[in-house]
């Protein structure tokens, strides 16, 4: 192997701040698109078992079309091929206004939203059945039953699916790079192409990504303990062996 | 806005060149996913051992091996290849080769996962019989718990399968000309981005959804395991 490793072009010049504004971006970027997936995610999975049919279909077809297809062809597709189609302001206010950073963001938070959904509607179907029927007959209106029974609890059964599904749209958000919005990776791929130190750019961009699978994971293990329902949850997401 | 001549006049050079891979590049969404995934499955399944071993010094590097690959992004992997693969093998390597070792090994973390779970459900009476039937361990993985831990693994490898389909499309970032990158090169001759994506979206929606019916059709015929 014949390659002379250097590992203070991590320190020197900007690649600091290239990587510091790198895992902003990716932060920002997993943030804006966690909230537009768990927004979807909640609303589809929860329509995906009412009984009203149009309705279930309606969701049904977001969540298998949007989650079959790759997330790098929904990137190209928001990109590209959805801003001409916008009224000329809203294109000349997004092309002013970073497109790139918004498509990746719709484009990752519509993925990102079927996959929670399939999470939600089994967090849904765990619950019995005569939870809502009881709501119902206690007078509350099916939406009523939805929003104070049935997904406050729902919620706190997903917290290790749900944390497993956010770390994969985190990881996910790297796929923004092919259409320049500047992340982590982007930055990564950056610094290579100034100091052509490929090793270093990419050790330095994986113990990143890393570093935030792991926290996130284990800060949403202490979150699931905290949050486990008495007889519903037992050991609170230690695993036994 | 559907203008469906170009896709018309497009459809060899997407399905033949993209999806299948014959043409004058190399490339194919099939040719990538249906190697990645049997020899992603082959490693899959020393590390799905691996990390069952009794051995310390055995299963702590498997351990190490499938939590690493889950914690990195897939398009971050695929720059490791590509950048150091030249370097340790001294010689420059076709996308094709990159993107090939890149889907293995990282598939393979998430197969060997599966392959654990597999033999995990075999009942642990099947060893013992094995061993009283005086087979040794290895011969008791072989014939008795692999065939076994195989059958039930069949719907979780279904979906690995799309999971990875999907995720080919990545390999056009290093220049792979599969499905994806032969539809950005049609769009780059022809600028009518709206129609051209739509149709490889719904190409590739067509294929991962008969393969998670299919997957759903296995799941039930089997009944839980």
């Amino acid at each position: 192997m014949n390659y002379k490793f250097n590992w203070s072009v991590l320190w020197t010049g900007e690649s600091g701040q290239w990587l510091l504004s790198g895992l902003i971006t990716t932060l920002e970027l997993s943030i804006a698109a966690w909230l537009i997936a768990m927004a979807l995610g909640i609303v589809s999975g929860a329509l995906r078992t009412v009984r009203f049919w149009p309705l279930r279909a309606a969701a049904t077809f977001y969540v298998e079309f949007f989650r079959n297809v790759p997330l790098l062809v929904w990137m190209f597709f928001w990109y590209f091929a959805v801003p001409p189609l916008l009224p000329q302001a809203i294109e000349d206010w997004l092309l002013a206004h970073g497109l790139e950073f918004w498509a990746a963001v719709v484009a990752l938070g519509v993925y990102s939203g079927a996959r929670f959904s399939e999470v939600l509607r089994s967090g849904i179907q765990a619950i019995p059945r005569t939870q809502l029927e009881a709501s119902v007959a206690s007078g509350l209106t099916t939406f009523q039953a939805y929003r104070y029974v049935i997904l406050p609890v729902a919620l706190r059964l997903i917290i290790p699916p749900g944390t497993n599904e956010s770390l994969n749209l985190l990881k996910n958000s790297s796929v923004a790079l092919t259409i320049s919005v500047a992340e982590l990776t982007f930055q990564t791929r950056q610094i290579e192409t100034y100091t052509a130190k490929a090793i270093e750019a990419l050790t330095a961009g994986t113990v990143i990504y890393l570093v935030l699978c792991v926290s996130i994971a284990s800060l949403m293990s202490w979150v699931e303990r905290r949050t486990a329902i008495p007889g519903l949850i037992t050991g609170g997401g230690r695993r036994r062996r | 806005m559907l203008d469906l001549d170009v896709i018309w006049r497009n459809l060899p050079f997407l399905l033949l060149q993209g999806f299948l891979g014959i043409g004058n590049f190399v490339g194919g969404t099939l040719r990538l996913a249906v190697p990645s995934i049997i020899l992603g499955f082959i490693l899959g399944i020393f590390i799905g051992i691996a990390r069952l071993a009794p051995q310390r010094w055995i299963r702590f590097p498997a351990t190490v091996y499938v939590e690493f690959f889950r914690g990195v992004p897939l398009v971050m992997v695929i720059f490791w290849m590509w950048f150091i693969m030249p370097i340790v093998l001294k010689t420059s390597i076709p996308e094709f080769g990159v993107a090939l070792t890149a889907f293995v090994i990282f598939e393979a973390a998430y197969l060997g996962e599966i392959v654990r779970a597999g033999i995990q459900s075999v009942p642990r009476g099947q060893v013992e019989a094995g061993t009283a039937l005086g087979l040794s361990g290895t011969q008791g993985m072989r014939f008795v718990i692999l065939p076994q831990a195989l059958k039930n693994m069949i719907p979780s490898l279904v979906t690995q399968f799309i999971v990875l389909f999907k995720d080919t499309s990545l390999a056009s970032i290093i220049g792979f000309m599969d499905l994806t990158k032969a539809a950005q090169v049609v769009n780059n001759r022809e600028i009518r981005p709206f129609p051209i994506y739509l149709f490889i979206a719904v190409v590739y929606w067509v294929c991962t959804y008969s393969m998670s019916r299919y997957a759903r059709h296995l799941e039930k015929r089997m009944g839980p395991a």
